[in-house]
């Protein structure tokens, strides 16, 4: 194989769950101050995936105190201790940018009923 | 010891490290290199060890180079570069160099190659000028502008920044750290960015600065 490939394979986290844009994440965020360690969660829609081998990343938004609020996350980083899938939902596009123009009940996403 | 070693190119990625932070980082085939031939401060005049990168079909190298490689017996190469080293006498004529019997992780080192041939480039890419703007009537787009004065002093300045031949020059990027050694692989693990294209012969030694 490609040696730059298996770099990037070795620094590949291989939990990760399997989402795509349009899905409601639960991001735990492991948050570093001074020497302690803590968990911090971030819940929203993932708008988008960037693929790029061990540089893939995904964008969580939501919408704080009526503030839209979008992280980046690293989807092969330390940084993030877990995803969770909360809701795989019905969407058209594969990057949902269009949901920042939109609020309230318009900027809902259908959920996709699993049988 | 010796202060480089020689490899290649084969691309950029990137690593995790255990606080979470990532590098970029290029990776380097670097070595073995083999030991063909000894400069002595007696003999030479200065203490050198000339080394050998990348094996060469033996019907490819003519009857001179021939000779010169069957010192060391260790077939032929494609490369051959002279490096600096404080003490030659560790070091046999056939020796193979290895890239973690140099540099180890944390080392700081400068990065020689040669870098992409951007072709003949105007002012505007090669030293970055500002250009004109693009309308309003103006006549004004890319040109280098005025290159000196009347007069005096009659000529144009040594060194006028101006269009000509960019890129496929050799380089050095000083300063980078090394972030991994593969001995199993023969990879170097560099921070950064390094001159060059993939599959391009790089020159790593030891920093001259700090």
């Amino acid at each position: 194989m490609n040696i730059i490939n298996y770099i990037g394979m070795e620094n590949m986290r291989k939990d990760v769950p399997q989402f795509k844009a349009g899905d409601t994440l639960r991001v735990h965020v492991k948050i570093t101050e001074g020497d302690k360690q803590r968990i911090q969660v971030f819940q929203g829609v993932c708008i988008k995936r960037h693929n790029n081998g061990v540089g893939s990343s995904f964008t969580v938004r939501k919408v704080s105190n009526g503030m839209g609020v979008e992280r980046v996350f690293p989807l092969h980083g330390p940084c993030v201790d877990q995803v969770e899938v909360m809701m795989v939902g019905r969407v058209r596009r594969a990057k949902l940018y269009y949901l920042r123009n939109l609020q309230g009940k318009a900027a809902r996403i259908k959920e996709i009923r699993q049988r | 010891m010796i202060q480089g070693i020689l490899g290649k190119k084969l691309g950029m990625t990137q690593v995790f490290v255990a606080d979470g932070r990532r590098i970029p980082v290029t990776v380097v085939e670097a070595g073995p290199c083999t030991v063909v031939q000894k400069k002595t401060e007696s003999a030479d005049g200065y203490n050198a060890l000339q080394v050998g990168f990348e094996a060469k079909k033996s019907h490819r190298v003519n009857k001179p180079m021939m000779g010169h490689f069957k010192k060391a017996d260790q077939g032929a190469f494609t490369t051959l570069r002279e490096l600096a080293a404080d003490n030659v006498d560790e070091y046999q004529v056939g020796d193979q160099v290895t890239c973690d019997s140099v540099f180890k992780a944390g080392d700081i080192v400068d990065v020689t190659g040669t870098s992409k041939g951007k072709g003949f480039q105007g002012v505007i890419k090669r030293w970055g000028f500002s250009g004109g703007r693009a309308t309003h009537g103006s006549k004004f787009h890319r040109g280098p502008g005025s290159i000196g004065m009347s007069a005096s002093p009659a000529r144009v300045h040594r060194g006028k920044k101006m269009p000509g031949q960019m890129g496929n020059a050799r380089v050095t990027q000083q300063n980078l750290e090394i972030v991994e050694v593969r001995a199993d692989q023969n990879l170097i693990l560099v921070k950064g960015a390094i001159p060059g294209p993939n599959q391009g012969l790089v020159l790593i030694r030891k920093c001259v600065k700090a």
